[in-house]
């Protein structure tokens, strides 16, 4: 089969908040640029996103670049790398008012400025009280932002493979990433996109869990990509349940609903969180809170006919607030609780939501993986022509567990930081480096396998298996036999994940196979999680085993790499040291 | 719960056929979407869009049971049985409920949507009140799903010269942001007999919106700050 081929100066593969803002900054570089995603760029997952971007604006109040990068670190559980974090919360504030300079609807004050709400685990002078940083567009805040960064890209022309899905990595003899092979789903083509840099922007894998916040699309593509081509990923235990997901729907109830003044309540009506996190409360970080409300429902505290879930009350906001500030939750509420908040409470539980880990990168959005050169080991090598950035993309500024509107914050700092770097790479190594004769290989024996797989399992099938045992043995609470276990199972499901069948030959728009070809990220996604989680023997951010409570800083400070090949593991040291302020000592964490 | 769907491959049929589907539902499965996923596992050959499942990606527009609207909220108890799902209409069919947006994008990104000002940016934010944000409610909250603009019988017609329903929504948007300098350069682009006038206030696209936008009471804004600059 012979594989169309096109050049370009980068291909960014995504078009969620990083990859627009990468590719509004390659674009107006002048330089050539394809972008590629799934989905039209609206519809990228960012456009969920709710509550806000963190910066420390100072809009409400006095605020602090040093105060956000304490809250980010201590949220982290110290496994942040405290370089990134600095990096990112300082220029935050720049690309929060640049956002606004390209017209996103911001909330405003009396006084024009952008409105700021509280978050959880976002405070004033190193933990005293809540501070409002999160800079927010009611809880539209990533659809707003989604689509003024599409805009943008309108205005500055750039170049759209809307429903091109992209299946491998290219990388020649040397490790030298030189593009992605893609598949156009309207007609069923293979290209290869070759380019003097890449960047994956592709997102997370949340849909590798059953009860998720996550789109149908977030199915870990450009982490399946990565590590087939031998990229090893970052703190792949470290999961977030976002604390507020509807019961028995999933759907993503913002944490803003709690930085209005909304609190949790268990079966007896009581403000649970104030035993578990007396300063401040419902406002605690989320693995705080996903924990607490996991620990009412196992003790019998939870509400409802069968006591397994939460209320989240925000009625005595008054349906003025409510309408004003938090309009999309009541809609949600609604549609899918039946509901409506302005007089009842939502029934809640902690859902799977974000994913801390990724593709490895240093805060220049350059993907850096362990390498032996000039007789010694360098645990950071730059993989040359290879970038990541948001969610897909392990920096590390969110370590063990995330803090509320970072995950925005993320996409325009790194998306930004990501495009700069590719800008200066390009400047400083003119030339294109030669596809290597195979490049299209590894992909046309996937498209060869599945086009003819006769008596496989149905996709469906494998990916809820997938679902289940990730489910049942990686979730809240996590336990040495079950870790044990699921690593068991989930390499018998990447077996079974090997064979499955797809029915529907058509070349046209074919979603079965679109879906059998997520399968294949969505298995390596799983894998890596739940073999770095059985290995990591301590307690920290989202990650909590019943045999080792607590952090245990002396052996387990350190990042977990996780090799496709054999399940490998290594580990690598976390960046204690700032660019410019004081190292933020480990210590105990509480709120 | 019984359904007809439209259904076309052209890389097979001759022409497009509505089957029939009988699925067993689990008591989870609240939205259409839901049911569409359950068919899909027994029948992969079903092709649609999805995405975000709760309404906010836009990406799952079909007409359902003679009405446009979104699968992942469409709750299934307000559904009459068969469920007959078609693809948007107006647009080119590529497979079965999958319609080509090529038009649709087209017109909106004809209306040049974004934002327009030439002054150099403050260091921080550009101010805006309250008041004048509170103009924004109602616009910025579109999602581009096409269910108005396909709703629309003057998009039917002429969907490569009216700009349709979700554009002009977007076009009165950006007039309406106090941010926004090109308000005479956007009345004069609409200006014409077919990219604005086109539109006779029939109102499908009120009913059809899933976000219950009102691009009708845009289009009549624009319409009187044109009436109002020509005086």
């Amino acid at each position: 089969m012979a594989v169309a081929r096109r050049s370009f100066d980068a291909v960014v593969v995504g078009a969620g908040g990083a990859g627009l803002r990468a590719a509004l900054q390659l674009s107006e570089a002048g330089l050539s640029v394809a972008v590629l995603s799934k989905v039209f760029p609206t519809r990228s997952h960012t456009v969920a996103a709710q509550g806000g971007i963190g910066a420390a604006l100072g809009n409400m109040g006095e605020d602090s670049w040093l105060w956000h990068m304490y809250d980010t670190v201590k949220g982290s559980d110290w496994l942040g790398d405290q370089d990134a974090i600095e990096f990112m919360v300082r220029e935050a504030p720049k690309l929060v008012y640049e956002l606004e300079h390209f017209g996103m609807p911001f909330d405003r004050n009396e006084n024009g400025t952008v409105y700021q709400r509280p978050f959880g685990g976002h405070s004033q002078n190193f933990g005293e009280r809540p501070v409002q940083r999160s800079c927010c567009a009611a809880d539209r805040t990533g659809h707003a932002m989604l689509h003024t960064l599409y805009q943008r890209n309108v205005r500055a022309r750039t170049q759209f493979f809307v429903e091109w899905m992209a299946l491998d990595l290219l990388r020649d003899a040397s490790g030298q990433v030189l593009g992605v092979t893609a598949l156009e789903m309207e007609t069923g083509e293979v290209m290869v996109l070759h380019a003097r840099a890449t960047l994956f922007a592709t997102g997370g894998a949340g849909r590798i869990f059953s009860s998720t916040t996550n789109a149908y699309i977030c199915t870990g593509d450009g982490l399946g990509m990565a590590a087939r081509a031998g990229i090893p990923l970052e703190d792949m235990e470290f999961w977030q349940f976002h604390p507020t997901g509807v019961a028995g729907a999933g759907v993503l109830i913002t944490e803003g609903v709690r930085g209005e003044g909304g609190y949790l309540l268990n079966k007896g009506g009581e403000r649970f969180m104030e035993r578990y996190a007396p300063n401040l409360k419902d406002l605690a970080s989320r693995d705080v809170v996903s924990r607490a409300m996991a620990t009412e429902i196992k003790e019998g505290r939870g509400a409802g006919p069968r006591g397994d879930y939460l209320l989240l009350k925000l009625d005595h906001l008054g349906p003025e607030v409510i309408e004003k500030r938090l309009p999309g939750i009541r809609e949600i509420a609604k549609k899918f609780a039946d509901i409506d908040p302005v007089k009842d409470p939502i029934p809640v539980v902690p859902t799977v939501h974000y994913m801390m880990g990724g593709i490895p990168t240093n805060y220049r959005g350059e993907v850096v993986v362990p390498a032996f050169s000039n007789g010694r080991s360098d645990p950071e090598a730059v993989v040359p022509g290879f970038y990541a950035a948001g969610e897909c993309a392990c920096a590390s500024v969110h370590g063990a567990n995330r803090l509320g509107t970072n995950s925005l914050t993320d996409l325009l700092v790194f998306g930004k930081a990501a495009a700069e770097s590719i800008i200066k790479f390009l400047q400083e190594n003119p030339g294109r480096k030669d596809l290597p004769k195979d490049a299209a290989e590894r992909t046309e024996a996937r498209l060869a396998r599945l086009d003819g797989q006769t008596n496989g399992e149905s996709v469906a099938e494998v990916g809820m298996e997938i679902r289940r045992t990730m489910q049942a043995h990686c979730g809240v609470f996590r336990f040495p036999d079950m870790l044990a276990k699921g690593v068991k199972k989930i390499r018998e499901i990447a077996d079974r994940a090997s064979r499955t069948q797809v029915k529907d030959k058509s070349r046209v728009f074919n979603t079965a196979r679109i879906e059998a070809l997520e399968l294949d990220n969505l298995i390596e996604a799983a894998r890596a999680s739940m073999v770095s989680a059985e290995a990591r023997r301590e307690s920290r951010g989202a990650h909590d085993r019943a045999d080792h409570h607590s952090r245990d800083d002396s052996n387990w400070l350190k990042h977990t790499l996780w090799y496709k090949d054999g399940d490998r593991l290594e580990y690598k040291p976390v960046h204690m040291k700032p660019l410019t302020a004081r190292t933020i000592e480990p210590k105990v964490r509480t709120y | 719960m019984r359904f007809r769907i439209f259904r076309y491959d052209p890389d097979k049929d001759e022409k497009p056929a509505m089957r029939d589907y009988e699925v067993v539902l689990d008591p989870h499965d609240r939205m259409l979407l839901d049911a569409l996923v359950r068919i899909k596992e027994q029948d992969d050959s079903l092709s649609l869009r999805r995405s975000c499942r709760e309404g906010v990606c836009g990406s799952d527009a079909m007409n359902i049971n003679g009405k446009n609207g979104l699968a992942c909220i469409t709750k299934l108890s307000d559904l009459k049985e068969p469920v007959e799902l078609r693809p948007l209409p107006g647009l080119p069919v590529i497979r079965d409920l999958i319609v080509d947006m090529t038009q649709f994008f087209k017109q909106y990104h004809s209306i040049k949507p974004y934002l327009i000002n030439a002054d150099p940016p403050p260091e921080k934010e550009r101010l805006q009140s309250p008041e004048e944000r509170d103009e924004l409610d109602g616009l910025y909250e579109c999602i581009l799903c096409a269910c108005c603009s396909t709703s629309c019988p003057s998009f039917w017609w002429n969907p490569d010269k009216f700009v349709g329903p979700a554009g002009l929504l977007q076009a009165y948007r950006f007039i309406a942001d106090s941010r926004d300098q090109a308000t005479a350069e956007r009345l004069d682009d609409l200006e014409d007999p077919y990219r604005l006038f086109r539109c006779h206030t029939i109102m499908n696209c009120v009913d059809a919106c899933p976000k219950n936008l009102n691009p009708t009471r845009a289009i009549g804004k624009i319409k009187e700050l044109m009436v109002k600059r020509s005086v």
